[in-house]
């Protein structure tokens, strides 16, 4: 770790070294840094790499040589079995049946209430965004039993529409209160003059604040993306038949069924992580101002 | 009809002073309170309501099948005596130690190593990132296959002639624990970084220039400019590491379902094994209870912050 890299004084008429020297030194920095931070990115993506590697190799292959070896096969086989044999296709597809409902539901409500919030005078106003926020922060655990006896009682149960409720229900809170600082800081000009022109709540809400809020969405989607997707207490405690688990559940279930056959578990590790990078590749940015937005204000 | 104004700072007693003219313009519309109420109802289905109930389950004994049957204090006093509670619970501080000390001090580490931009930057800091967007459950995953006997960690210490170091890092109820914290601040410094780089960002340079011009070395720098620039930075990541060690499930799940012999058990796992697998839903929902009261402290001093935000 090399120390503090404090900006760097282009001109400093006061500094009197000879340019030769301080060229020099330059030079070694920036190699030390490149080789540095080079280092640092490869052990972080090496064990990417090898689960990348693994995922290719077959059975026989592994069985030979161990997980840690240099490849000596080329199949798509474990693919095939973690996709087909495995479940992973249906778990996909629940996954993204959770995931874009939740996002696009979350988002909505959230919207509306931190709009309710920011831009109007709702009696008790504070308490009820810090309130949202608290549901958030409270550990899940407290509410795992409860909820699964929740959803057992409405004959939600081992089904998906429990678990985009509770995810919603827990979501809301921390989105509230993330929108609800990005609203607040849009001019209330803006506002008056569409009111003026005779718009009501409704119409200000789509047609003004909600397109302005709109990197704050993106920010948040891409986020709440993966959290959902990624999330694996919620669905081992609302669902309990295989063919209704999520990725990240089937992973475990891969796991137990699949032992030791490294490349079949490695492929499909690819399988669940493939949608979540694809979002984060996409939305990079907003993905990086989403982290930054609930955090550092 | 609407209120125009962003909210200020009004009490009760400032509205109910004003002309009644005013005070019929700042009345709230009925679609705005549907607004608010809808999610908040939402929420309060779905997470204040089963909060108060986890709360009262904790006072009974249950099996999820007959009547919950309170039982007063019984479940907690039962932890005295409950050597895996114990060991879930020391197991617990030492990850939030070891998860959040380390994480914290890499992720400002990585920040301040990538801090400045300059090319190459952008690779390097995508790279550290990159494992935030994956599952716990798929992290985990990729480094059981790194921990296995013939996998690539010990093939690298047979390599560099430590051969007498490998193991079955998992299995071994000395090291699971280590090796399961491991995979989680491989995920986990990306994200303390990008705080710390936003954080840093917004450090203001002139005072690293007058910091310089009266003599101050990196270190001085670092001390008196750049640590106590941070300090709301800080208060975010430490509530962040705090309220995620709690949270803590998904990694050691997948990893050991807190095994050996609950060598890497948390508070969190214990709860979940204990409510569902052996059905002893009272005594979970109990388990759960200290979990919130540990997280309260935390959460109570983020709430505070986050009013004074919402005051400012």
């Amino acid at each position: 770790m090399t120390a503090t890299h404090t900006p760097a004084p282009r001109t400093d008429p006061q500094d009197t070294a000879p340019a030769v020297p301080r060229e020099r030194r330059r030079i070694w920095g920036t190699a030390g840094f490149h080789i540095g931070a080079g280092l640092l990115s490869a052990l972080w993506l090496l064990p990417i790499a090898l689960v990348l590697v693994t995922s290719v190799r077959s059975f026989d292959d592994v069985a030979a040589h161990g997980v840690g070896s240099l490849p000596h096969s080329f199949t798509l086989d474990g693919f095939r079995q973690a996709w087909v044999d495995g479940g992973q296709q249906r778990a996909l597809i629940n996954s993204l049946l959770v995931t874009v409902p939740t996002v696009l539901l979350s988002l909505l409500l959230a919207s509306t209430a931190a709009f309710a919030l920011s831009r109007y005078d709702v009696p008790l106003r504070r308490t009820l965004l810090l309130l949202m926020l608290g549901g958030n922060l409270l550990p899940p655990q407290i509410l795992l039993v409860p909820v699964s006896r929740l959803s057992e009682l409405l004959g939600l149960y081992d089904s998906l529409y429990a678990l985009i409720g509770v995810q919603v229900g827990f979501g809301i809170g921390f989105y509230v209160f993330v929108l609800h600082g990005f609203m607040r800081s849009i001019p209330p000009e803006i506002q008056q003059a569409a009111v003026i022109d005779g718009a009501g709540p409704w119409q200000i809400y789509t047609r003004i604040i909600l397109p302005l809020a709109k990197p704050a969405m993106a920010a948040l989607s891409a986020l709440s993306f993966t959290w959902i997707f990624n999330d694996l207490l919620w669905a081992i405690t609302v669902l309990r038949t295989d063919s209704q688990m999520p990725i990240t559940a089937s992973l475990i279930g891969l796991q137990g069924q699949y032992v030791s056959m490294w490349n079949v578990i490695a492929a499909g590790s690819v399988i669940a992580a493939a949608p979540t990078v694809v979002v984060f590749l996409k939305f990079q940015r907003h993905f990086v101002a989403g982290l930054n937005l609930g955090a550092v204000k | 009809m609407a209120v125009l104004t962003a909210p200020r700072k009004e009490t009760r007693e400032h509205t109910a002073g004003r002309p009644p003219a005013r005070k019929r313009a700042t009345r709230v519309p009925p679609v705005v309170l549907a607004f608010v109420l809808v999610p908040l109802l939402a929420e309060a289905f779905w997470v204040f309501w089963p909060a108060l109930q986890g709360f009262y389950l904790s006072f009974t004994k249950w099996d999820g099948v007959s009547a919950p049957e309170f039982v007063g204090l019984a479940n907690f006093r039962e932890m005295f005596g409950d050597a895996v509670f114990r060991t879930a619970a020391l197991d617990t501080v030492i990850w939030l130690l070891l998860f959040g000390g380390l994480s914290a001090a890499l992720g400002l580490g990585a920040a301040l190593l990538l801090q400045q931009e300059r090319r190459g930057v952008g690779f390097y800091r995508a790279a550290l990132f990159l494992p935030v967007v994956f599952s716990l459950v798929a992290t985990a995953l990729v480094w059981q296959a790194m921990y296995q006997p013939d996998g690539l960690i010990n093939k690298t210490l047979e390599a560099v002639g430590l051969s007498g170091l490998t193991h079955a890092w998992l299995a071994d109820q000395d090291t699971a624990l280590y090796a399961v914290i491991v995979p989680a601040l491989w995920r986990q410094i990306g994200y303390v970084m990008v705080l710390y780089l936003a954080g840093l960002k917004g450090i203001d340079p002139v005072l690293y220039e007058a910091a310089k011009m009266d003599g101050a070395t990196r270190l001085q720098q670092f001390r008196h400019i750049t640590l106590p620039q941070l300090s709301s930075v800080n208060a975010v990541v430490l509530s962040v590491i705090v309220i995620d060690s709690l949270r803590s499930f998904d990694v050691v799940w997948a990893l050991t379902r807190g095994g050996p012999y609950h060598s890497s058990e948390l508070l969190s796992t214990y709860m979940y094994s204990t409510a569902f697998q052996s059905l002893r839903l009272g005594y979970g929902s109990a388990l759960a209870v200290v979990i919130f009261v540990l997280a309260f402290g935390v959460i109570a001093s983020y709430l505070v912050r986050a009013f004074r935000e919402a005051d400012a």
